[in-house]
């Protein structure tokens, strides 16, 4: 088991330096089995973490918790791998190289996170996301990039410093009850939870709530978020989203554990409640109006960070297990949309949906996948995340937190209604120049708004010859839009999202419901 | 009466007391240069207050991490900072000078009041031993708070910077307050870490600064909604 934990630990920091010595094709070959193998390992840990933790020299351990969110970070590290392979056609082999640097990093950092046995090692490795994913954030070198990535670095580096006070109180706590040089390390402060100073530990959870969700994207503290995902390039948008957004929620849970048996349940499920129906009614309220497409997949993504609060918010065993399908059915439905949008803005050269018409039949593939990610993360049936939402309101009742479970309720419905509308006009409404009796778009309704091109792409981006929106170049070359896919690479993982997604809202495997049960489990206390 | 507070206990209060007037001092510099420079007094500060406590309770390892500290923060901090903003003529043209949202009276006024909440915040806590000092901690509470203020109220990227690594400084010394004995290889890390921030806050920087060739946070209100 230490040899699959080390091996995790290892290949994508040894695949980002040999990605950035080696021509595109390469890193971009070298990323994708980097993916794989990563995704199997964690595979092959799943029985080992079920049979029971392990724990390395008090430093690393695999749990059925971190399992969960290895899963879902692995699975997205091999399907964006595969995305970025056609997303990135055209592009330079410096910013090839850079890029791939970056991402491997970026995904090594995430999954490094939950293999932490400390809280102060899982600090550090949240903290390295951070930086990574700011560079990665502002590799297009545009205006907007700049300025995204700047805000994301100032703001979550700032509520990193004050999940860096929270770790320095359970410190505090800590070392009360198992000695001054003790390590942080989740579980011996979880066993001696019921001997920890309270006020030191009630502080640590509130101040962990307030600085790691700045990175979860919680409402008050989620302002960098739609900025950040809707500049960065798209594969790594879909990586801020599904998965480095369940890796810092993963945070909480492991201050919630040690705040659960430390205080009782009591307080940290309140607090989560509040934060998560501030979230779910902010972003429920402002996917309404939006006009960029991964703005408003970026204020879905805080809608669901905010489901997930209010799930582990109720306690209950059903609504804790809907939690953790949550994380694994959001990374592949939000990687999914995310990878969907992207392939509109390359065709459409715009982000803008009033610039996006006729959808369905320009992408015929990416259309209707897009159309059914968007359904899917609208927890519409049988995708995951209806399954897991279903668990988790079923838990709030089951519990009698009946006006929570309402307001959960009536709030993802308002969201699916502002989703479901602003993309079947991208989808469904013909194009002008269709209304009359031409066959074909012109191209010009993909310059609608003044930053309509250079949005998407940067002047930095370094795209060989043919400048801002070369990558559709195909698709217009006769001065129009035609049917056709920008490229096979791209459609290719959204039909494997699509397929988890159907698995896990029809018939999760039998060891993943296991593995949930488990770590549920964990989350009310047990070892 | 109470006792007297110990050389330990007094060396801590009063250091954390003169890096909170540091703190102030840096809010209220109209240049980043001298803000620049009251940081590495302020992170001097933290390296001694690292040795006093090493020599009190007889932790080897804290000398070590208060020489990689002020390696660090007093030195490698500070000369970035300096090579961004060019020669001191210059620093006026790029929109960094007296870069204030507030006036700078009404952001040591709007800093004195949050300050005092801070302190007082962490002072009802209790949490107070023989190994830590309530008052220092009281003070590193207000110094987070001080160091938001001047996060926010300054538009310009240096000075914003400057306020993330004080506020990484007040964490410091709530560290070494409640956390002193916290081993050297995690300590190391967190270092480490600040070291990764440092790099990606002067790369950010100098890309801000050949894209708007200013660096003023003013013009940067394109993403909104």
């Amino acid at each position: 088991m230490l040899g699959i934990i080390l091996a995790i630990l290892i290949l994508p920091l040894a695949v980002a330096i040999a990605a950035f010595l080696a021509p595109a094709r390469v890193a971009s070959g070298i990323t994708i089995a980097s993916g794989i193998a990563c995704f199997g390992l964690v595979l092959a840990l799943i029985p080992h973490a079920t049979a029971g933790a392990a724990t390395y020299r008090s430093y690393l351990r695999a749990d059925a918790l971190s399992c969960v969110f290895l899963l879902a970070t692995a699975f997205l590290y091999v399907a964006v791998a595969v995305y970025a392979a056609g997303y990135l056609k055209g592009r330079t082999d410096r910013y090839a190289r850079r890029f791939y640097l970056g991402f491997n990093v970026f995904a090594w950092a995430m999954l490094a996170a939950p293999l932490m046995s400390s809280l102060a090692l899982l600090w550090i490795a949240v903290e390295v996301t951070t930086v990574v994913s700011a560079l990665l954030v502002a590799i297009e070198d545009t205006d907007g990039a700049a300025e995204a990535s700047w805000k994301y670095v100032l703001i979550a580096s700032a509520g990193l410093g004050l999940a860096l006070l929270a770790t320095i109180f359970v410190y505090y706590a800590g070392a009360q009850v198992l000695g001054a040089h003790s390590n942080l390390a989740i579980q011996p402060l979880i066993s001696v939870g019921s001997r920890l100073p309270k006020t030191p530990v009630r502080l640590a959870f509130l101040l962990a709530v307030l600085g790691y969700g700045t990175k979860v994207g919680l409402v008050p503290v989620h302002t960098w978020l739609p900025d950040a995902h809707s500049e960065a390039p798209t594969p790594v948008s879909a990586l801020l989203s599904g998965a480095l957004l369940a890796t810092s929620f993963y945070a909480i849970l492991r201050f919630y554990q040690v705040a659960a048996a430390t205080l009782g349940s009591g307080f940290p499920r309140g607090t989560l409640l509040v934060f998560g129906i501030a979230s779910l009614l902010l972003a429920s309220l402002y996917v309404f109006g939006q006009r960029d497409v991964k703005r408003l997949l970026a204020y879905s993504s805080v809608e669901h960070m905010g489901i997930l609060a209010i799930g582990v918010s109720f306690g209950a065993p059903v609504a804790l297990a809907g939690v953790l399908l949550h994380v694994m059915a959001h990374a592949a439905a939000k990687g999914n949309a995310f990878m969907g949008a992207g392939v509109f803005t390359v065709k459409y050269g715009t982000k803008q949906m009033s610039a996006m018409r006729d959808g369905l039949r320009l992408l015929p593939w990416s259309g209707p996948l897009f159309l059914l990610s968007i359904f899917a993360l609208s927890a519409l049936p049988p995708s995951g995340i209806f399954r897991s939402e279903f668990e988790i309101v079923a838990g709030g009742l089951g519990n009698g937190d009946y006006a929570a479970a309402a307001v959960l309720v009536v709030l993802v419905t308002m969201a699916f209604i502002g989703l479901a509308t602003s993309t079947t006009k991208v989808l469904l409404t013909p194009a002008p120049a269709e209304r009359g009796p031409a066959e074909k778009i012109p191209v010009e309704i993909a310059a609608i708004g003044t930053d309509a091109v250079s949005g998407v792409r940067g002047n930095g981006g370094g795209y060989g010859s043919g400048g801002a929106v070369a990558m559709a170049a195909p698709v217009r070359a006769s001065g129009m839009l035609t049917p056709g896919e920008p490229s096979a690479w791209m459609v290719v993982p959204v039909l494997a999202g699509l397929t988890v997604l159907v698995v896990l809202g029809v018939h999760p495997p039998g060891e993943l419901t296991n593995l949930i049960t488990q770590a549920a489990a964990q989350l009310r206390g047990a070892p | 009466m109470n006792p007297a507070p110990g050389v330990y206990q007094g060396a801590a209060d009063v250091i954390a007391a003169l890096m909170l007037l540091l703190e102030f001092g840096m809010l209220r510099q109209a240049l980043v240069r001298d803000q620049v420079r009251l940081y590495a007094t302020q992170s001097a500060l933290i390296s001694v207050l690292a040795i006093v406590i090493a020599a009190d309770r007889n932790l080897p390892d804290l000398y070590a991490l208060a020489a990689l500290s002020a390696a660090l923060k007093v030195f490698a901090v500070p000369l970035v900072l300096r090579r961004l903003l060019g020669p001191p003529a210059v620093e006026e043209t790029r929109g960094v000078a007296g870069s204030y949202t507030l006036s700078p009276a009404s952001a040591v006024l709007a800093s004195i009041v949050l300050a005092a909440f801070g302190f007082f915040c962490f002072g009802s806590l209790g949490i107070h031993s023989a190994q830590a000092p309530a008052l220092a901690l009281s003070i590193a509470g207000a110094m987070v708070f001080v160091a938001f203020v001047l996060m926010i109220v300054r538009r310009d990227v240096a000075s914003q910077a400057i306020g993330f690594f004080s506020l990484e400084n007040a964490i410091s010394l709530a560290s070494l307050v409640l956390a002193a004995e916290l081993p050297l290889l995690l300590e190391t890390a967190f270092l480490f870490d600040l070291l990764l921030a440092v790099v990606v806050f002067g790369m950010l920087i100098r890309a801000h600064h050949a894209r708007a060739e200013s660096l003023s946070t003013a013009d940067l209100t394109r993403l909104r909604g």
